[in-house]
């Protein structure tokens, strides 16, 4: 497929593993950068041996649907950079790039040679961005960390739950958090590279990545020495605002309602007009008060209805209801059909594999989906002879020997 | 002084509530020029929304309006009268990007829509962010973030673990899905504006909010076509890697095992135990079979003990773990504050915070800044009406009297 994406000559190569690093560069690809992708047999990246989404290990290293989802529209190189004719290849890969990525730990690039102090002098004008869990500095930040870790340091899990019941834990959505502010700040210096010819650093902590998740929360700590709570769908000030049971397994509606028009609206549907006078509902304050009251009557309404018949019940009332949707219940949905918001890509090894659509449309340059993730060192060769100009007895012998590997 | 990234770019923001004005907000932090339209008198609903300084719903005292509109240039204006479009449409003349969330159709109702734009500003970027994007059968419903949350599929997976299906599916805490959909936004932004760097054209992108929040789970939502794999909130995939949050003597702490070898470290942190040489804890498949006796053991091993010894002693042995913070920890952690992540803001009426929230980004050359805080209602009226598009502060006088402004 053609790529008219609004970064069409823009060119990456990242050295990143697992889910917050080659997001963040997935992203860019979706919007036309050409994307390179340096790996080794020794250190592939991490989503292609498991998926700790389904908890399943991957029989080789090139059928993972997890990697295929996270790393679309890439190449992938194979360099075993424990050698310093591979770090060597890297640096000259780095010269013919606009950005560069890693996401090792802190220290690790530098003593690689691959650092940014190395890149800058190769390439002045390079952008380069350093993600990882604590960041380049301060006391933690060596520390290890994965998506569930860092998000209970940023202080999410403290806020999201039950409040009678441990907080949650999460899991790869927080890395693709991590990951597209990641490709913010690599947008915003590509700008400032196209307005200046200046390359510049950046240090990314996932850690902080999330926290800017909550700083409003930090900020009721910061004026009233309040600590937020978790307190499940609900929120300070609008009631009703639950999911509520309906009919089938583990089918729910989420109903929200932050005026009097749509209260109203909602008891008139309900077929529960008296509601509106019932002095314990009669305006948002009092709603709020009598909360789990409200919920027992709406849950006695929603109960025995499907999902879908009540939110096409209340949109047509102007109230805002929508199902929890499963991953079957996403997949089957009639508006994300329409909106192609799965797409099916041909893998080599998986065959035909579902993938999610870039998030935005575009009047004139389309993010797309052009080719299913990389196997591993599958454009090694075309990569090393059409950038670097190595024949293909050079390759051969860094074979051989290793280098590529 | 250092240079901003975004120097000189000018944005419109014809946004309500949170999404769109965080999408302006991390453009405003890195140096462009975001003037907020507020409706005249009552100002922006987020305004309404707390946490509010000492608890006092002044509109000038929402600590998530502050956080969430700093460095922007706030006016008041009503383009639904015709004075009022007029002056929109001159601002729109001078400005790179208007981000704008109206339903869909509405700004055309108004006569802004893009066609009409575009014509006096060829260049023009225009983001429309909606709840379900321009079109598709749901693109009219009406969604709040709670809505949003669970219509993505998002919120059906949390909390991680639940005890049971019984109790409701939850959202993210705090405003987590606003923000997935501002940030979203505004990488389709910058990356426009970089086009428009090249190219000299500018575009309309419509976005989306389910579908940013799909995209952030693309990997949870795909399991159903792809393997028929139906995850839910029980936490099946954390039975695979010694996951958990697990409560300790004073709150939780977040373990993660994805490497063998980090759960042998693990092992080691807790003095290896006589059950973990037993056959069924040797690899992690057999250890997903008896997560609930290994969890017993973990709990046993950890009640006694504060959240930090975890954290620090379990980090010294290289196993990913982390405490699980509170607002308050998050504020006062060394590490965050090491790294100047809480930065100090002062707002006219609010005085002075010590603690403001800043960015997860360091750019060596163009650093996140504060220029000024969040806006009073219209506090910059006059410097934009007058100083930009000529008005005088008579003229001001009958906007105001006509509710234009």
């Amino acid at each position: 497929m053609d790529n008219s994406g609004p970064l069409k000559g823009i060119r990456v190569v990242e050295f990143t593993s697992a889910w917050a690093g080659p997001y963040a560069t997935c992203l860019l690809g979706f919007l036309g950068a050409e994307v390179i992708k340096v790996e080794s047999r020794q250190r592939p990246d991490h989503s292609r041996i498991i998926s700790f989404t389904t908890g399943k290990a991957f029989q080789t290293l090139d059928e993972s649907e997890v990697f295929n989802n996270l790393n679309l529209n890439k190449r992938s190189v194979c360099l075993n950079l424990k050698m310093p004719e591979a770090v060597e290849i890297a640096r000259k890969l780095i010269q013919v790039s606009d950005v560069v990525m890693e996401n090792m730990r802190p220290g690790v690039v530098p003593r690689l040679g691959l650092g940014y102090e190395d890149a800058r002098v190769i390439k002045p004008d390079i952008i380069y961005i350093s993600s990882s869990a604590c960041g380049q500095t301060g006391p933690d930040r060596e520390y290890i960390g994965y998506a569930p870790t860092f998000a209970a340091l940023a202080g999410l899990p403290h806020v999201t739950g039950y409040p009678d019941w441990p907080p949650s834990n999460f899991l790869g959505s927080i890395d693709l958090r991590s990951a597209c502010t990641s490709a913010f700040a690599i947008l915003a210096a590509l700008y400032y590279h196209q307005q200046t010819g200046e390359g510049q650093y950046i240090d990314l902590a996932s850690q902080e990545a999330i926290a800017t998740y909550a700083g409003d929360i930090f900020l009721d700590y910061v004026m009233n020495g309040r600590v937020p709570m978790r307190q499940g769908n609900q929120n300070d000030v609008m009631a009703p605002h639950n999911c509520y049971r309906c009919k089938g397994e583990d089918k729910w509606i989420s109903i929200a309602v932050a005026t009097q028009a749509e209260w109203e609206s909602l008891c008139r549907t309900m077929g529960r007009s008296d509601l509106i006078d019932d002095p314990r509902f009669a305006d948002n304050a009092r709603r709020k008060t009598n909360e789990a009251e409200l919920d027992t009557v709406i849950s006695a309404w929603t109960g025995d209805k499907d999902p879908y018949d009540v939110m096409v019940l209340l949109q047509h009332a102007g109230v805002a209801a929508t199902p929890s949707m499963s991953s079957e219940a996403l997949f089957n949905d009639p508006h994300l059909k329409e909106r192609k918001v799965f797409r099916q890509v041909d893998h080599p090894v998986i065959g035909k594999n579902w993938v999610i659509a870039p998030p935005w449309q575009f009047s004139e340059t389309p993010a797309a989906i052009r080719s299913c993730g990389p196997r591993l060192g599958e454009h090694t060769e075309e990569i090393f002879m059409d950038y670097l100009g190595m024949s293909s007895d050079e390759i051969d012998k860094l074979k051989k020997e290793n280098v590529i590997f | 002084m250092a240079p901003n990234a975004l120097n000189g770019v000018k944005i419109i923001e014809f946004c309500t509530t949170i999404s769109g004005a965080y999408c302006g907000k991390l453009m405003a932090d890195l140096g462009a020029e975001v003037i907020k339209i507020e409706p005249p008198v009552t100002g922006d609903e987020a305004r309404r929304r707390p946490p509010f300084q000492n608890d006092d719903p002044d509109p000038e005292k929402s600590g998530l309006f502050l956080y969430i509109n700093t460095n922007k240039f706030g006016i008041t204006l009503d383009p639904s009268k015709p004075k009022g479009k007029e002056i929109f449409e001159r601002l729109v003349r001078q400005a790179d990007i208007l981000i704008e969330d109206h339903r869909p159709g509405e700004m055309e109702e108004m006569g802004l829509g893009y066609d009409t734009l575009k014509k006096s500003n060829p260049g023009l970027i225009m983001m429309a962010l909606t709840p379900f994007g321009q079109t598709g059968p749901y693109k009219d419903y009406k969604a709040y973030q709670l809505n949003i949350s669970h219509m993505s599929g998002q919120g059906y997976l949390l909390p991680l673990v639940a005890p049971d299906l019984d109790r409701p599916p939850v959202q993210i805490g705090g405003n987590s899905g606003n923000f997935d959909a501002g940030l979203t936004a505004s990488l389709a932004v910058m990356a426009a504006l970089f086009w428009r760097g090249a190219s000299g054209k500018g575009q309309y992108i419509g976005m989306s909010k389910m579908e940013a929040l799909v995209a952030m789970q693309r990997v949870e939502s795909v399991t159903f076509p792809n393997s028929g794999i139906n995850m839910s909130r029980k936490g099946e995939s954390l039975r695979m890697s010694g996951n958990g949050i697990f409560p300790c003597k004073d709150g939780f702490v977040s373990i993660v095992t994805p490497e063998e070898h980090q759960w042998q470290n693990f092992m080691k942190l807790i003095g290896d135990p006589p059950w973990s040489k037993e056959p069924w804890c040797q690899n992690r498949f057999e250890r997903g079979n008896h997560t609930e006796k290994i969890n017993a053991y973990i709990l046993e091993w950890m009640k006694d003990t504060p959240k930090e010894e975890i954290f620090r002693k379990g980090q010294a042995f290289s196993v990913p773990v982390a405490q699980g913070n509170t607002a308050e920890d998050v504020v006062s952690s060394p590490h965050f504050n090491a790294r100047g992540f809480f930065v100090e803001i002062d707002h006219p009426v609010m005085g002075k915070l010590e603690k403001f929230p800043s960015r997860p980004y360091r750019f060596s050359k163009t650093p996140w800044a504060i220029a000024r805080p969040a806006p009073r209602i219209g506090e910059h009226n006059e410097k934009i009406f007058c100083e930009k598009l000529d008005y005088t502060p008579g003229d001001l006088e009958s906007f105001k009297d006509a509710g234009i402004i």
